[in-house]
């Protein structure tokens, strides 16, 4: 600053309107802020003890403040952009707060006079600058702190609000600032802290765009299309596929309760925030400072918003961090894992207890359904043999039948009337060839028929193939074919083929 | 120098009753990137722009970062590489002692705009995702030779891919020439905000260098920013 100012007196009144020298200055000195913040105006920052912030990478967490009183705290983040894994033989080049993503985690206390400096790296490529959602003024510090490579900026708040606040870049173009990784969690502690838990971790879940398909190999490039159409290639928790799986899962023990400052920097998707086998005990909702609900199994999550969940450990295992959208888990990599270790409580998950082979109709169930199955059947054969009329029960359920039967088949060439095809098929219809002898009927639609026969007088000579009926087909299809079209010819019962069948 | 022949240039960034596109006349520019060498020599001929004899108000402390001394250009600063590090007041120095000048913001992203084979990039496929990889790279420790790119349509190297570049008026992409609308006005882009006013939200290259341009002040010297000359 005060260099800048020192340069510019030379210059006319035009180029230093273009130059904007009133934009940079910051909205209030850090004795201001601190009196804005107390407006009896007692205690002046100047006499506030002074701190330098302990920032964590990810997926660490600063320790509790654990102070009674507001401090000025001196905060120095470093943007540097760095080439980087995101999966398996894919690099991307991530702009950092930091140099990971997410950026390094901020603990303050509520009251505490932050002094931030923003320090862009030489060998960006970019200015940057950083937008705290725990800051109450303009841009949320954007204004003050745009920051070209190899400079430095330093702007001064008071941090007012409680909460858990994502922080970004906002240097236009903002989403590919923040896809690329711009993007980090400040806990803003209340004044009396947060109840206490045994474990506490730092994940953020982001949406990349790459111009390469998802797993295509080598340097991977921002995808200016996807980004616009909001068709991530990777969704991934702090910054990579795989960050937080292996050897670098989360750790705990059974019986500890784990506390997750979960965030999404986006800068589009939102997420279905979900720990597969555990219920998060308590949700600090959209990063507020009262847990609004118990017992959750999965929290939304907006892009620029973040969630506080705890939760106690009760038994051993791998419990898996997913955004529940699941392709984004299972196809684009938002994975995680925390890893429990301790004694089993059987009386709280039992592990598998029994395990043993199914063999369908061969497993003592499956033969136990098998002969309850031949019980019923023999059941059903006695009651017919006992009283063979309900075997076809009635003629008009064996018309209604048949001529589902009938139009499968014979009507294809004996035509839905009845009346054949004159000279080629035979008619059904009147035909005295039917009428006459009923148990040939039967072998003719078993066996077949070809060769020359005469119906009502005209002689026919085609072929008649057999057909795949069953027994009760058999009968229904007859009983239907002589009793329709104005025949009255008898009906065929499933002894009639039966006896037929048994004749040769 | 190339030819630059007249032609129009389309602000990202506009006001109301700004015109969609600016007119641009014909004009010079350099083939390619001012290169330590020639940068040397200018400061050789005019002792006050050397490292420690600049006066601050006219170059921050980064000024020539990259050579060993005043008249040394060290192994970070090869004779043919651009020079960077070089502060707007000392581009416009070297420029007029050439009898030439800085472009303009229209004129440079005039000559830009070209593709490889035709006058407008923005239609030659692949054009625009090349550009856009420059910047989502940080920048090299040593940079390649000036002029080591590919000449676009009007025959000038390296106008994407290399180095940022100065233009004269390097700060006015927020000024309207309305003081009093001035001060209202947003000149450091911060999210949203940045899109508002702007003509094609998908063209992010455009954007970075109209937030880059912004982050600057006359005096400051950053690393991958250099300068090429016009007339």
């Amino acid at each position: 600053m005060k260099k800048t100012s020192r340069s510019l007196p030379r210059f006319p009144a035009a180029l230093l309107v273009a130059l904007g020298v009133g934009a940079w200055v910051p909205a209030l000195s850090a004795e201001e802020a601190a009196v804005a913040a107390k407006p009896n105006g007692k205690k002046l920052a100047a006499d506030l003890p002074v701190e330098i912030a302990h920032l964590t990478q990810p997926p660490m967490v600063p320790p509790p403040i654990g102070r009674k009183h507001p401090a000025k705290v001196v905060v120095d983040l470093e943007v540097k952009e760095v080439t980087k894994r995101l999966a398996d033989g894919v690099e991307y080049t991530f702009w950092t707060y930091g140099g990971e993503v997410p950026g390094k985690f901020i603990r303050v206390r509520e009251g505490d006079v932050v002094e931030f400096h923003l320090n862009n790296h030489p060998s960006s490529k970019l200015p940057h600058n950083i937008d705290l959602h725990a800051v109450t003024g303009p841009g949320g510090g954007a204004a003050s702190t745009f920051t070209a490579p190899g400079h430095s900026s330093q702007f001064t708040f008071t941090a007012l609000n409680a909460g858990l606040y994502v922080y970004h870049c906002a240097t236009a173009p903002v989403p590919m600032h923040i896809s690329n990784g711009m993007y980090g969690l400040i806990l803003v502690e209340p004044k009396d802290g947060l109840p206490p838990v045994d474990r506490e971790y730092y994940v953020m879940q982001g949406d990349i765009y790459t111009q390469g398909a998802n797993g295509d190999q080598g340097l991977q490039y921002f995808d200016n299309t996807k980004a616009v159409d909001e068709r991530p290639t990777y969704i991934v928790f702090n910054g990579a596929v795989g960050s937080l799986t292996g050897d670098k899962a989360l750790q705990a023990k059974v019986g500890e309760t784990v506390r997750l400052y979960f965030g999404v920097g986006g800068p589009n998707i939102t997420s279905s925030f979900h720990v597969i086998g555990e219920i998060f005990d308590k949700v600090y909702a959209e990063g507020g400072t009262r847990f609004a609900q118990e017992n959750v199994q999965t929290t939304m999550v907006p892009s620029g918003g973040s969630t506080i969940v705890d939760f106690k450990v009760d038994v051993p295992g791998t419990f898996i961090l997913v955004d529940h959208s699941l392709t984004r888990a299972f196809n684009k990599g938002a994975i995680g894992m925390l890893k429990v270790t301790g004694p089993e409580t059987p009386v709280i998950y039992s592990g598998k207890e029994v395990d043993e082979v199914y063999l369908g109709q061969a497993s003592d169930a499956g033969a136990k359904a098998s002969a309850r199955e031949a019980e019923l059947v023999a059941k059903k054969a006695a009651a017919i043999a006992a009283n063979p009329e309900i075997a076809n029960i009635t003629k008009e359920i064996q018309l209604e039948r048949g001529k589902k039967v009938f139009l499968t088949s014979c009507f294809a060439c004996h035509m839905a009337d009845g009346k054949g095809l004159p000279n080629v098929f035979p008619p059904l219809a009147g035909s005295d060839f039917l009428k006459a002898d009923k148990d040939r009927a039967i072998r003719i639609v078993t066996k077949g028929l070809s060769g020359p026969i005469t119906v009502n007088g005209k002689p026919y000579n085609n072929v008649m193939p057999p057909q795949q009926f069953t027994e009760d087909q058999i009968a229904d299809v007859l009983t239907y074919v002589m009793n329709t079209w104005g025949n009255d010819f008898g009906t065929v019962s499933l002894a009639d083929v039966k006896r037929v069948h048994s004749q040769n | 120098m190339v030819r630059i022949p007249a032609g129009t240039y389309a602000p990202i960034l506009r006001g109301a009753d700004e015109p969609e596109r600016v007119p641009v006349a014909a004009f010079l520019l350099d083939a390619r990137p001012v290169t330590n060498a020639e940068f040397l020599a200018f400061v050789r001929a005019h002792p006050k722009w050397q490292r420690s004899r600049v006066s601050p108000l006219f170059a921050d402390t980064g000024y020539l970062g990259d050579w060993t001394g005043d008249l040394e250009l060290g192994p970070r600063a090869p004779a043919d590489a651009p020079v960077v590090r070089v502060s707007w007041f000392a581009a416009r120095a070297f420029a007029a002692a050439q009898g030439k000048r800085l472009p303009t913001t229209a004129e440079w992203e005039r000559a830009a705009a070209a593709g490889f084979t035709s006058a407008d990039g923005a239609t030659e496929s692949g054009f625009s995702a090349t550009v856009l990889a420059w910047y989502t790279k940080p920048s090299p420790e040593t940079l390649p030779a000036a002029g080591s790119g590919r000449a676009n349509f009007f025959g000038a190297h390296d106008l994407h891919g290399l180095v940022w570049e100065w233009v004269d008026d390097f700060n006015t992409a927020m000024v309207t020439g309305e003081s009093r609308g001035d001060t209202g006005l947003d000149r450091t882009l911060f999210c949203g905000a940045g899109a508002a006013n702007a003509r094609d939200l998908t063209n992010y290259p455009a954007f970075m260098r109209v937030g880059f341009r912004s982050s600057l002040r006359a005096n400051y010297a950053v690393p991958n920013l250099g300068f090429r000359c016009a007339k």
